[in-house]
């Protein structure tokens, strides 16, 4: 009867925990389970977390958006508690009611964040915060400097003739907002506003584009390592890639650069966000607290080839690499992260109120089309 | 003394037949037709686009997109021709191998020989495809040795003709071994007796080599065909910007668009195309050559 009426109370306490947001960070559960990114809970940080809070990681590496959000779905989203979803998931996470909103008071290194990723649109809706932001990345124009000597100023570079043969760009139906943002600078007529919101008639061009740089492209890249193969076997001198890339490229004495081209870049902003049904709150704060700290940030940029969010994480990444953090442009001035149109799901609802947006699997549905 | 189980197996023995047969009929019913009959089924599903949830039902919409996205027609379409491209170019390739392998050669060359064609299979499928794309590559082995020569540079690497040269290699093994081993149960007295009736050699492969080896040569080809037609690795691989293959679109729609329904009304189309092959195969006499 005790035990019944304990149960009772328990789930009142509950309830109100489920419905808001944390107010309070308490004591660890004992364990914590993560879908992530592969890299994103290695040793290295993962071992010092569990000695300091006592919640042991059980992690679950997820490779692409589309598994994050089918995992945090499964049996009734209560088996995860953590997910690092990237851009073009939060939204899909935050419209399922799959993820809790995030009392940003109990995150102390937020302050710290770069402006521009403390409260962005993917992971932030209506003013409430559904998740902390973790790292980013550019998608860069690379190209090969031994023949490609004039560097390159337009992402027309990929779309170019001259080069045929010798281009390669990412096999992902994300890909279409590249050529989205080429087409918003070059073809200011079609009035894409955003590369993320296309409507029928704008998608048509762009696919129609798309349809012709396939005939130049030497190969649509799926792991990082297909490209820096490519370039370092002299099969593509120029193509969309990271800086991991360019960075792995370098190490091999490939001579090649990156940089963001005059239309600006898409990119990829990684967010941690708790589960609506996490049986483990507590030690999701505590790990969302840890990993947000300046020398966790640098290990997981530099592990990862990427940058941190928070900005006193350059320093402690020029600690273990001197120089990587201007490298990774952790220190970037906020120009340099303007010109970068983070990833986001694609939704009918388009920003300016119309409805006349293609939706995620109308994009997949035509990156289908275009590589036949 | 005989249990009472005992005795009552030994009378009716095909109550023991039966028991014997249970495991491996239960494993055969639960894994493979039971798996099979929720792919089928599955392929009449749909997924729910906000919630990514899957709706069970009897929709044909699947098949009508497969049927009328040309997308799909063009993909299936390189799907089963680089199958058969491949199929006829490891037959030819076998048959030179598996007559000097069986006829010609010494014990000892032979057993050198077979260790060579099985010494492929213990390596792993993914070096020996990086391997290729090493070979093909630009600045691969490939140019390097064309250089050499005085010959121009080829630029084959992460095309379809990469894909038949890397798919003809790896199955090759799976057409000579059934080659073989049809090649070494002819008599030689039936070769001698051809002779012996007057017959040339031409006549004597036509009429007797040929027939004889027919069905181990369809034999290696169910090999051969429905290996690459479910191939998705090395098209992800070695294939170029216009490579996908049934396997890929399969994988992407489970894996990044996270529509299984579309992806199983997908496969079927293989396992159909498979199932008329075996049929065909099974007239030969194929089976017999296994």
């Amino acid at each position: 009867m005790r035990g019944f009426a304990y149960m009772l109370l328990a789930s009142c306490i509950a309830v109100p925990a489920l419905a808001g947001t944390m107010k309070t960070i308490g004591k660890g559960e004992g364990a914590v389970n993560i879908v992530a990114w592969e890299g994103y809970a290695q040793d290295d940080w993962v071992k010092p977390f569990e000695v300091q809070t006592g919640c042991k990681v059980n992690h679950k590496y997820a490779g692409s958006s589309d598994e994050m959000v089918a995992l945090m779905r499964q049996g009734g989203g209560s088996q995860y508690d953590l997910v690092s979803a990237s851009g073009d998931a939060t939204l899909r996470l935050i419209a399922g009611k799959n993820v809790q909103a995030i009392n940003m008071s109990l995150i102390p290194a937020y302050k710290d964040f770069i402006p521009q990723l403390q409260s962005p649109d993917f992971n932030t809706v209506k003013g409430v915060h559904y998740g902390v932001s973790y790292e980013w990345g550019p998608n860069v124009l690379m190209w090969n400097t031994a023949k490609l000597k004039t560097a390159p100023t337009s992402w027309a570079v990929i779309y170019d003739k001259a080069h045929a043969g010798q281009i390669t760009i990412p096999d992902n139906a994300i890909q279409i907002a590249d050529a989205a943002l080429y087409l918003s600078k070059n073809e200011p007529a079609l009035g894409i506003k955003d590369p993320y919101e296309l409507t029928q008639p704008q998608m048509d061009r762009v696919e129609a584009l798309l349809k012709d740089q396939k005939s130049l492209l030497k190969k649509y890249w799926a792991l990082a390592s297909d490209e820096i193969d490519l370039f370092k076997n002299g099969d593509a001198m120029v193509g969309a890639a990271w800086p991991y890339m360019t960075n792995s490229l370098k190490d091999a004495k490939v001579p090649v650069a990156d940089t963001i081209p005059s239309e600006g870049a898409t990119g990829w902003a990684d967010t941690w966000m708790v589960s609506a049904k996490a049986a483990h709150p507590n030690c999701a704060y505590q790990w969302i607290n840890f990993v947000t700290t300046p020398k966790v940030q640098a290990q997981q940029a530099l592990y990862f080839g990427e940058s941190p969010a928070n900005t006193k994480g350059c320093a402690e990444m020029d600690k273990i690499t001197p120089g990587s953090c201007a490298k990774y442009h952790a220190d970037a001035p906020a120009s340099y992260f303007e010109q970068i149109h983070f990833w986001k799901t694609p939704m009918k609802a388009c920003g300016n109120g119309h409805n006349d947006c293609l939706d995620y699997s109308a994009w997949q549905q035509v990156w289908q089309r275009v590589k036949g | 003394m005989a249990s009472a189980a005992e005795r009552v197996l030994w009378r009716r023995p095909r109550l023991a037949i039966a028991a014997l047969a249970a495991l491996p009929a239960a494993w055969f019913l639960g894994f493979y037709l039971a798996a099979l009959a929720a792919l089928f089924v599955s392929s009449f599903w749909s997924v729910d686009q906000l919630s990514g949830e899957l709706l069970p039902g009897w929709s044909l919409d699947n098949f009508r997109t497969l049927l009328t996205e040309p997308t799909y027609r063009i993909v299936a379409q390189r799907t089963l021709f680089l199958s058969a491209a491949v199929t006829i170019t490891d037959a030819l390739l076998a048959w030179p191998f598996a007559y000097y392998m069986a006829r010609a050669a010494s014990p000892r060359g032979r057993a050198a020989l077979m260790a060579a064609v099985m010494l492929p299979l213990w390596s792993s499928y993914l070096a020996r495809v990086y391997a290729w794309r090493l070979i093909l590559s630009h600045d691969g082995a490939l140019n390097w040795a064309l250089h050499l020569v005085g010959l121009p540079s080829q630029s084959f690497a992460y095309t379809n003709w990469a894909m038949w040269v890397v798919f003809s290699y790896l199955w090759l093994p799976f057409m000579i071994l059934p080659v073989y081993a049809a090649m070494e149960r002819i008599p030689q007295s039936l070769l001698e007796a051809s002779d012996d009736l007057g017959a040339g050699s031409f006549m004597t492969i036509r009429r007797i080599v040929v027939p004889m080896v027919l069905p181990g040569l369809v034999a290696g080809s169910i090999f051969t065909f429905s290996l690459t037609l479910g191939d998705f690795i090395t098209p992800m691989l070695v294939g170029g910007p216009s490579s996908d293959f049934i396997g890929n679109v399969v994988y992407t729609s489970v894996g990044v668009a996270n529509n299984v329904p579309f992806a199983a009304a997908y496969a079927v189309l293989p396992l159909l195309v498979m199932a008329f092959y075996l049929m065909i195969a099974r007239r030969t006499g194929a089976f017999e050559a296994l």
